[in-house]
């Protein structure tokens, strides 16, 4: 059990993180990254499923399969778009060294 | 320990190490060289954390089919459309990804609410705000995403539009109120809280320009995370509380950047329609585009010394990219020096152009950025610009009535030549005339990025 206060504290911990770890990327990784934190909420999938595992009626299991529909579509996608356009500037970091 | 007590141990451990991947992978993701192990990292933390999740959580069978189907439907259909999508089309992929994920948060809110299970205050008060949050992100993600993919081509704006939306607010949160606090309860009383907040993400994003959309996607992904974190709260789960509350937070930093590089208050892209003001500056551009054939622009290119490219969304509409970097090669061999010079806002998000640049090959000691680049525009001999507007119109340093005064630009008028590849006379993304496009130095080079620069290859070959 996460009390109030304790919650507080992770969420100050957590956002002065967030902040600090991101100011030091490039602007070059600004879309990816956005993309790559767009990702990471999608941890949110978790939270559905548990939503939806406890769902005893017919409405609460409707939201809940929306829910984990959702957030399937936003971990997987997001996981899909960022490594795409990552893996590109692999690809042109290569062909550098090559030429 | 019995069974379920070990399980739970073992699915906080799980989410201890999930957050610990996300954080790690966020960090590697600040370099080019480790950003794919960065997504890498954050990936296998997500898997752990569902996998443990699946295995440990209390669910009867046919809710337990119920997870594993919607998690195949749903992460099916993103990994298709994430796999097929151009990656000129990547900004509003992640608009329509991050709007799923709010939606998620939103159906957690309303699970909580609806079951009617939660019974503490708080729980509940923290469970609708991130409902609130979540929804809006829902539906003002889906505009965001329909905007840039050309299905909603208008910017829906009336008079009296700013109290419409703030009653739009606090019709929602007195419905919120109400509800948390008992006062109006009911499915029904839920049901109305959740469709005004997604009435209100949708009339918020309406009336903004797409010339403002990246802020706006970025600011609804940092919303989302912001949801999550408060349904992580309500949920207990720690993983949701520090994944969300990380990604609030840079998303926060990130929206307030890429507001920056426009010259953009968040306030005023939220709540001061782009364009409206701007019939005053356009008048100010006097003088005629002059046109040039494709061979005689070849011809210039061929014999300069120096050639800075100007990429800007055009190019990245007609998927011309490819073909750029061809010319830029083959000029390149004839001893040409050539440099892009990339505006924090080229494309449609910051870093976008860079990944269509990286895309098509072009080694990034060939890319330079604005602070990089606008001291070298007086040694070119020519600027090429390719599908750029606003961000090399020089009435943002000059003219102080242009909407886009102060905003930070490419001096591509400073080269002793410009050569613009445009697909028309008309306006760029804002609707602001460009004082470019007429000066001495400025030929227009007319039609679809793709062919022109293509018809730019054939005259630099046949210069020899």
């Amino acid at each position: 059990m996460i009390d109030g206060v304790i919650a507080l504290y992770i969420f100050m911990l957590a956002a002065f993180t967030g902040y600090e770890v991101i100011s030091r990327v490039p602007v070059i990784l600004h879309t990816p990254l956005m993309s790559g934190s767009n990702f990471i909420h999608g941890i949110v999938l978790v939270g559905a499923m548990v939503a939806l595992a406890g769902a005893d009626t017919t409405l609460v299991r409707v939201i809940g399969f929306v829910g984990v529909f959702l957030a399937a579509g936003n971990a997987m996608g997001g996981y899909v778009a960022t490594e795409r356009m990552l893996q590109m500037f692999v690809a042109a970091g290569k062909k550098k060294g090559k030429n | 320990m019995d069974f379920a007590t070990t399980g739970q141990t073992l699915v906080q451990l799980s989410y201890l190490a999930a957050a610990f991947l996300f954080i790690v992978g966020l960090k590697r993701m600040s370099s080019p060289v480790t950003a794919v192990s960065g997504v890498r990292w954050a990936g296998v933390g997500m898997v752990l954390a569902t996998l443990v999740t699946l295995v440990f959580m209390h669910a009867s069978t046919l809710n337990l089919i119920l997870v594993v189907a919607a998690i195949a439907a749903g992460g099916l259909l993103a990994w298709v459309s994430g796999k097929r999508v151009a990656m000129t089309d990547m900004p509003q992929m992640i608009a329509l990804y991050n709007g799923m994920g709010g939606g998620a948060a939103g159906a957690i809110a309303a699970v909580e609410l609806y079951s009617g299970n939660e019974q503490s205050l708080t729980h509940l008060g923290v469970a609708a705000v991130g409902g609130f949050i979540g929804s809006v992100s829902f539906s003002g993600s889906l505009i965001a995403f329909a905007k840039l993919q050309g299905l909603i081509t208008k910017s829906v704006r009336f008079s009296g539009q700013k109290l419409f939306n703030l009653a739009i607010l606090l019709v929602t949160l007195g419905l919120g109120v109400a509800v948390v606090a008992g006062v109006y309860t009911g499915p029904l009383a839920v049901s109305l809280f959740f469709a005004f907040a997604l009435l209100l993400g949708i009339a918020m994003t309406l009336p903004i320009g797409g010339a403002d959309m990246p802020v706006v996607i970025s600011l609804y992904n940092a919303l989302t995370g912001l949801a999550v974190g408060f349904e992580g709260f309500v949920l207990d789960n720690a993983a949701m509380i520090i994944a969300g509350t990380v990604v609030g937070a840079a998303g926060t930093l990130l929206t307030q950047l890429m507001a920056k590089a426009m010259n953009r208050s968040l306030a005023n892209v939220l709540f001061a329609n782009f364009g409206e003001s701007s019939s005053a500056g356009a008048a100010s551009v006097t003088g005629t585009q002059k046109a040039i054939e494709a061979s005689d622009a070849g011809v210039m290119l061929a014999f300069s010394q120096k050639v800075i490219v100007v990429p800007g969304y055009g190019m990245a509409v007609a998927q011309a990219q490819h073909k750029v970097w061809e010319l830029c090669q083959l000029l390149i061999e004839h001893g040409v020096q050539v440099r892009f010079a990339i505006h924090p806002v080229a494309g449609r998000m910051p870093g976008h152009m860079n990944v269509l640049l990286a895309e098509a090959g072009v080694p990034y000691d060939l890319i330079a950025d604005l602070d990089e680049i606008n001291a070298e525009f007086d040694t070119a001999d020519v600027a090429l610009i390719i599908g750029a507007n606003d961000v090399v119109n020089p009435d943002a340093r000059t003219n102080k009535s242009s909407p886009i005064y102060g905003m930070p630009i490419l001096s591509a008028d400073k080269a002793k030549n410009v050569i613009v590849v445009k697909r028309g006379q008309g306006q760029g993304f804002s609707g602001i005339d460009n004082a470019l496009f007429v000066l001495d130095q400025t030929r227009m080079l007319y039609g679809d990025a793709q062919s022109a620069v293509g018809q730019l290859i054939q005259a630099v070959k046949a210069a020899g």
